[in-house]
């Protein structure tokens, strides 16, 4: 069951062709929903201002090399561990819906793009890697929905509860339980269910990607620049926080 | 002073609505971030300032104070047991303070469950909770002879 490629049972009564155009425009709405994003916050032209002033500030100028470096911390701290979070069970959550869809969407996109079709065998690790994925990202993402999220453990609002925030992470939830039904129910031979599970599919991905410009998805690009940029000043001293304190220089200075 | 949030430092984490005495931090429904609804409401008591983990929340300065274009930075360092604020004025001054957050060590007080309960006598009395032992002396003063305790 875990073996098949969904997207190969479904060419004969869509072409593969147009999996793929779909895929291409989603990716192309993703590009340029940041795009827009970006342009109608204004949010690279602060970014920038702001980087500018503080590095004229800065007391201790980087070079290359410590920007560098700093890079990699950032890549490999804050992008690949998910550093930001401070809480450990938001921290797990984040990183299995993060490692969960990178797997999900890249099985995804092999499986359409080079085994598009039932006579293009399909490795059986891609089926698994993207029902594997999908289940990273439904764990994750229901933890963090039903009992990690802030509205929920914090303001104590119900769970179903729908805000403009929670649009990239009910589409992307949705999207990842559609597909993952759809996949079963097609495996499993129920053809209306599976058409049913299709439909709800094919229009969680559109709202997950044609939506970026009123959801959170673009966080994945912002937020590591905004955490490269944290790591920048407090290392060339342009940062306003006050410094690590000794313990034994208490007063005023 | 009242507060605001930096919302690309903001990991809406939910420490500040806890927290909030004044019940004024709340997450905003677009961003999910923390936010200051009411600075009018805010009592000063910095509580979310000191509490955040991700340092993302700020003082406001009055104008008598500091003019526009300060900043107010606070770093809480519970292991090292102070506290730092950082006060930069917009000409580029700026003022460091470094205070203890509290003079006895962490987890020296005991918890109320602990104690025993007031015995009747106590509940006649006018003294507080743990009164006059807390406070280190034998006795409250009273006026002699003219108040009867």
């Amino acid at each position: 069951m875990f073996t098949i490629n969904p997207f190969a049972e479904i060419s004969a009564t869509v072409s593969p062709d147009i999996m793929q155009w779909y895929i291409i425009v989603m990716a192309l709405f993703v590009a340029g929903g940041t795009l827009f994003d970006m342009i109608h916050k204004k949010s690279a032209k602060y970014f920038f201002r702001d980087w500018g002033r503080k590095r004229a500030k800065a007391k201790t100028p980087l070079g290359g090399g410590g920007m560098a470096s700093l890079a990699i911390k950032t890549a490999v701290v804050d992008v690949l561990a998910s550093g930001e979070f401070c809480k450990v069970p938001r921290r797990i959550a984040h990183l299995l819906t993060f490692y969960g869809f990178i797997g999900y969407l890249v099985a995804t996109v092999m499986m359409v793009f080079q085994y598009a079709t039932p006579d293009m065998a399909t490795p059986a690790w891609l089926p698994q890697l993207w029902y594997l994925g999908a289940a990273m990202v439904m764990f994750g993402g229901y933890w963090f929905w039903f009992f990690i999220r802030v509205d929920v453990a914090k303001e104590e609002n119900s769970p179903f509860r729908l805000i403009r925030a929670d649009l990239f992470v009910v589409s992307l939830l949705l999207s990842v339980t559609f597909g993952f039904l759809w996949g079963l129910t097609q495996a499993s031979g129920s053809a209306d269910w599976s058409t049913f599970f299709l439909a709800l599919y094919v229009l969680a991905n559109t709202v997950l990607f044609v939506g970026v410009p009123w959801s959170k998805f673009s966080h994945m690009f912002y937020k590591p620049a905004a955490a490269f940029e944290k790591k920048v000043e407090e290392a060339d001293g342009s940062t306003k926080m006050p410094p690590p304190s000794d313990g034994s220089n208490l007063g005023a200075h | 002073m009242p507060t605001f949030v930096y919302m690309t430092r903001c990991d809406g984490c939910g420490e500040c609505v806890d927290i909030c005495p004044s019940d004024i931090m709340h997450i905003d429904p677009t961003y999910r971030r923390a936010y200051n609804i009411e600075p009018n409401f805010c009592w000063e008591c910095y509580s979310c300032v000191k509490a955040c983990p991700q340092h993302a929340i700020d003082v406001r300065g009055y104008a008598d104070f500091a003019p526009l274009g300060h900043s107010v930075r606070v770093r809480r360092e519970e292991e090292k047991n102070t506290i730092s604020w950082k006060v930069t004025f917009r000409d580029g001054r700026e003022k460091n303070f470094v205070s203890p957050i509290r003079t006895t060590p962490w987890g020296s007080i005991e918890d109320p469950k602990d104690f025993p309960g007031p015995t009747p006598e106590q509940f006649a009395t006018q003294e507080l909770w743990q009164e006059p032992d807390a406070l280190h002396i034998d006795a409250l003063p009273t006026l002699a002879g003219k108040v009867k305790v």
